[in-house]
């Protein structure tokens, strides 16, 4: 049995900081307490050196009677969910600077950052649990971080939301282990097809229940607008990110590892899952006025786009890649567009970002590239992972899908071109006040990182070619 | 070099964004004028070195995403050397004409030299993934040209129709791509291969429904009734370069991506579904010219012909698609006269929205009853106007004439009752630019209200600069048109020997 803790050192980096955070976090003074921040960001570049080492030199392996998985979907996502934490770290740096419970933040925000890594590597259905538990508890306390009314509201929801999809979550895991004998994903690919199919099919529901909910699609997403809305800024740009990277990854593996023998339709359940949020999403960001319940609605059909990935999993080679690539340009997007939103806290409504193109061309221009970004225009990330996504669609044979996805995506243009508007408009914005250059830096690096990732296609895009392993 | 030729623009925008805010206005202008002139220089010396029978040449290839099937691949060939020289022209007639702009000047010039680098990105494109990046571009480009310089609120409405419309028509285009990806084996977006390789070839419907994507992505953009409804709005409400570079550029994207990656990449469906695109040329060739007769205001009419000589391009093609009645000969002049009509319409209406940008700065409205006589106060003005307006309607001795007179015969043989519906819209045209012109500058002289008479004034210098040359090309081209046909001839040829392959 592989029992190589060094295999872990990036889930293992982050808890160890978690811990070491929450010690110091007690005895610094408060104006020093900042140092926990940097502990953060070095526990995510440790990560990322160590993900990188796995990668150069073919680490790829099972760990602990193969319950965890480190290979090509490990090692994306891990890149992604540290490289994204690591934003989200220095874009909260100067908002949450001299809060009472400043360490805490930063603690949370590893704890959670672990957690998801433990859901995109679960081979397990238990494993996946614990990474649901531990990805989900400190996400409700950071929602609830600034302690004031919206925040408390929009944790409450969250949580009993949680909790709710948790359960039936747990229930799922229990009928699949009673269906299919096992709880591995390797052992019930070959128990799960040979068993009954109402079984399966409803264990398969609950299980994906818990995982939409992390990923914030239709029917599990009435939580989204309101944590992004009453959330920090920078919570925001966690939650909608983080979580969809692990509950997305999670869902291909389960789908693809565990259920590609079964006779339940599960792609088809996915592709009208998929539909339906995009079309959902698109349909109630159209008249927004707030930017946070703009880009909130707006990630509910990015995770549609996403989802079309999973419909196809076992049908096209095609959809892994398309998967992880587009996550990736995805969570730099998203995070470069709420940069901005943190980067002029007093602008939240749509109207508040006139004249931003001529008093903070930077930001606009981030901005611009992200909202674009967005929508899918070439040459940004996110253009090829549709591409890709797309292309997926189509070879897996659900054509009209794609056709669904493209209509959507002229869609969305309409309310990102709502913002864009009055930021290229010439006018006075009274709003305009900026923190300070961490979080604009923040910005500026998530909007380039996003448009290289389009024109460096070439080079990333095998890096998320490679089998799974079981 | 193509490279170069597509990236100068984009280079002196980079330049310009990030050089000091004290560099004056002007100095933006002449930089951007600097810049179009270098890189007209440079495609007059491709064209030099071009060989006519050379077919594709100065391709330049790089990996750039081999994993995704996706390339950088440019090159020229007939069909594009003359549509990227009309691009370059168009552009430094556009720049000179910006001297009068006063408006945040040095966003505009850079959006325009983004602009320029689509523009020529997309005519040497030989990847269809690159073609569709730069075909996106320009759309995102005209977008902010529309919204931020057109005329007032309801430009915004305008540009916001033009962005959705076109842009859905990039995403059918993009899902047809994705068809004619899927089918190559191993997967490519290369032009240049898939052109080789024909993929779909015995694939009925599938083939029918990737060119269904892919007619109607290119049909929105060229604009072809009825989905032209974007065009008017967009034309009426954007500044007069923008409206200058959207019809003489942008709408030749559509039909260009007809002869370039329709055409060639499914031949099969092409010549199935000939008669369609014939009928929908043919339609878009009366309607245009009946709405553009119905019109009072210039600008808008100028804007419905466009629709009329796109349609003429779309008949063409759909002719050449046609392969019973006809001969080889016919069908490659077909495609002659639809690509000698892309260049000439781009320089006859690019002269001619540019002339409606000085009426507009005269008078402050486009308007036609508000205008009389002004031939008395604006000689050259009404005289460099005549001069589009003539060349507009086929008057021989200019380009249209040459363009037109080669796409009727080449359709005539196979396709004889559509090109006699066809030939209707010439007669039209004449008849709403002649009635035009009376309006505007026969009759007692008057001016709209408010405006004094003393206040007109003639076509200045820079205006003269910007537009006469282009009329003159236009000229040139159907006095002597060799130099062009040499070059686009051969490419015609090859284009109608891969559809009837």
């Amino acid at each position: 049995m592989n029992e190589n803790v060094a295999a872990l050192l990036p889930e293992t980096a982050l808890v160890a900081a978690a811990v070491c955070g929450l010690l110091a976090g007690s005895w610094l003074p408060r104006r020093r307490q900042w140092a926990v921040a940097v502990l953060a960001a070095a526990a995510c570049v440790t990560g990322l050196v160590a993900t990188s080492v796995t990668m150069a030199t073919g680490g790829e392996q099972t760990v602990f009677s193969r319950t965890f998985a480190v290979d090509t979907a490990t090692d994306a996502g891990r890149l992604t969910v540290l490289a994204a934490l690591l934003l989200i770290v220095t874009l909260s740096a100067e908002s949450v600077r001299g809060h009472k419970r400043e360490s805490e933040f930063y603690v949370l925000l590893l704890l959670t950052g672990a957690g998801t890594l433990v859901l995109v590597g679960a081979n397990d259905l238990l494993t996946l649990f614990a990474g649901y538990l531990l990805a989900s508890l400190p996400g409700y306390v950071l929602a609830a971080f600034a302690k004031d009314a919206p925040g408390t509201e929009a944790a409450l929801k969250y949580y009993l939301f949680g909790a709710l999809l948790g359960t039936t979550m747990l229930a799922g895991v229990a009928l699949l282990y009673g269906a299919g004998g096992a709880t591995l994903y390797r052992h019930l690919r070959i128990g799960l097809p040979t068993a009954g199919y109402g079984l399966v099919a409803v264990g398969l529901v609950a299980v994906l229940a818990g995982l939409l909910f992390k990923a914030g699609a239709v029917p599990a997403h009435f939580w989204v607008p309101d944590v992004t809305e009453g959330a920090t800024a920078p919570v925001a740009a966690y939650v909608t990110t983080l979580p969809k990277i692990g509950g997305l990854i999670a869902g291909f593996r389960l789908l693809h590892q565990a259920l590609p023998l079964s006779d339940v339709n599960w792609p088809l359940l996915l592709a009208v899952l998929a539909a339906v949020s995009m079309t959902w999403g698109n349909l109630a960001a159209f008249f927004q006025a707030s930017v946070k319940r703009l880009l909130a609605y707006s990630t509910i059909s990015q995770v549609g786009y996403l989802l079309m990935a999973l419909a196809v999993a076992t049908r096209t080679d095609l959809a892994q890649r398309a998967l992880l690539f587009y996550l990736a340009a995805y969570a730099l997007t998203n995070i470069g567009a709420f940069a901005v939103v943190t980067a002029l806290p007093r602008a939240r409504s749509l109207a508040d970002y006139r004249g931003l193109a001529r008093h903070r061309p930077g930001l606009a221009a981030v901005l611009l590239v992200c909202l674009l970004g967005l929508v899918g225009t070439p040459p940004t990330g996110v253009f090829l992972g549709k591409l890709e996504v797309f292309s997926a669609a189509v070879d897996g044979g659900y054509s009209w899908l794609a056709a669904v996805a493209v209509a959507n995506t002229v869609a969305s243009l309409f309310y990102y071109l709502r913002w864009l508007a009055p930021v290229v408009r010439p006018g006075e914005s009274h709003r305009a006040a900026v923190l300070g250059p961490l979080t604009t830096g923040t910005a500026y690096t998530a909007g380039t990182a996003s448009l290289l990732l389009g024109l460096a296609g070439g080079a990333v895009l095998p890096l998320a070619t490679g089998p799974l392993l079981g | 070099m193509l490279t170069v030729v597509t990236f100068l623009p984009l280079l002196a925008c980079a330049v310009l964004a990030l050089a000091p805010r004290a560099v004056p206005d002007r100095a933006c202008v002449w930089a951007w004028i600097g810049t179009a002139a270098a890189d007209l220089a440079l495609v007059v010396a491709l064209w030099a070195g071009f060989d006519t029978r050379g077919g594709m040449q100065y391709e330049q290839r790089v990996r750039w995403m081999p994993s995704a099937g996706v390339g950088y691949h440019v090159g020229v060939d007939g069909l594009s050397l003359p549509l990227v020289a009309m691009v370059c022209v168009l552009f430094l007639a556009t720049a000179v004409y910006a001297l009068r702009e006063t408006r945040r000047v040095r966003t505009f010039v850079c959006l325009f030299l983004f602009l320029q680098t689509v523009s020529i990105g997309l005519f040497v494109a030989l990847d269809l993934i690159l073609f569709f990046v730069f075909f996106d571009l320009s759309i995102v480009g005209m977008y902010f040209v529309i919204t931020g310089w057109g005329h007032g609120e309801r430009a915004r409405a305008a540009a916001l129709k033009f962005f959705l419309y076109t842009f859905t028509g990039s995403l059918a285009l993009l899902l047809g791509f994705i068809g004619l990806y899927l089918a190559a084996d191993p997967h490519t977006f290369d032009l240049v291969e898939l052109t080789r390789r024909n993929p779909l070839a015995g694939q009925g419907l599938y083939a029918g429904l990737v060119l269904l994507a892919i007619g109607a992505g290119l049909a929105v953009k060229t604009p072809t009734v009825p989905v032209h409804t974007w065009l008017p709005p967009a034309h009426t409400d954007a500044p007069a370069a923008g409206s200058a570079i959207l019809a003489g550029v942008l709408l030749k994207m559509g039909t260009y991506g007809f002869v370039r990656i329709a055409m060639p990449l499914l031949p099969g469906s092409w010549r199935h579904y000939a008669l369609v695109f014939v009928v929908v040329g043919v339609v878009s060739v009366v309607y245009g010219a009946l709405v553009a007769l119905a019109q009072t205001d210039f600008k808008r009419m100028v804007a419905y012909t466009s629709v009329n000589h796109m349609g003429y391009v779309v008949l063409a093609v759909g002719a050449a698609g046609t392969l019973a009645g006809s001969d080889v000969q016919a069908r490659s002049l077909a495609v002659t006269g639809a690509v000698v009509q892309m260049v000439s319409h781009g320089l006859l209406t690019g002269a001619l929205f540019l002339l409606t940008g000085v009426l507009y700065d005269r008078g402050r409205t486009y308007r036609m009853d508000a205008y009389s006589g002004l031939a008395a106060h604006t000689p050259r003005f009404a005289a460099a106007t005549g001069v589009a307006a003539f060349a507009g309607l086929g008057l021989p001795g200019f380009s249209g004439f040459i363009a037109e007179f080669q796409i009727f015969t080449g359709s005539l043989a196979s396709q004889a009752t559509a090109t006699a519906v066809a030939l209707l819209g010439i007669l039209i045209t004449a008849a709403l630019f002649l009635r035009a012109l009376r309006t505007l500058f026969l009759g007692p002289p008057r001016l709209p209200a408010g405006i004094p008479a003393a206040g007109v004034v003639d076509l200045r210098p820079s205006e003269a600069v910007a537009t006469v040359p282009l009329l003159a090309l236009a000229l040139l081209i159907g006095v002597v048109p060799r130099f062009l046909l040499d070059v686009v001839e051969p490419a015609g040829r090859a284009v109608t020997e891969l559809v009837a392959r």
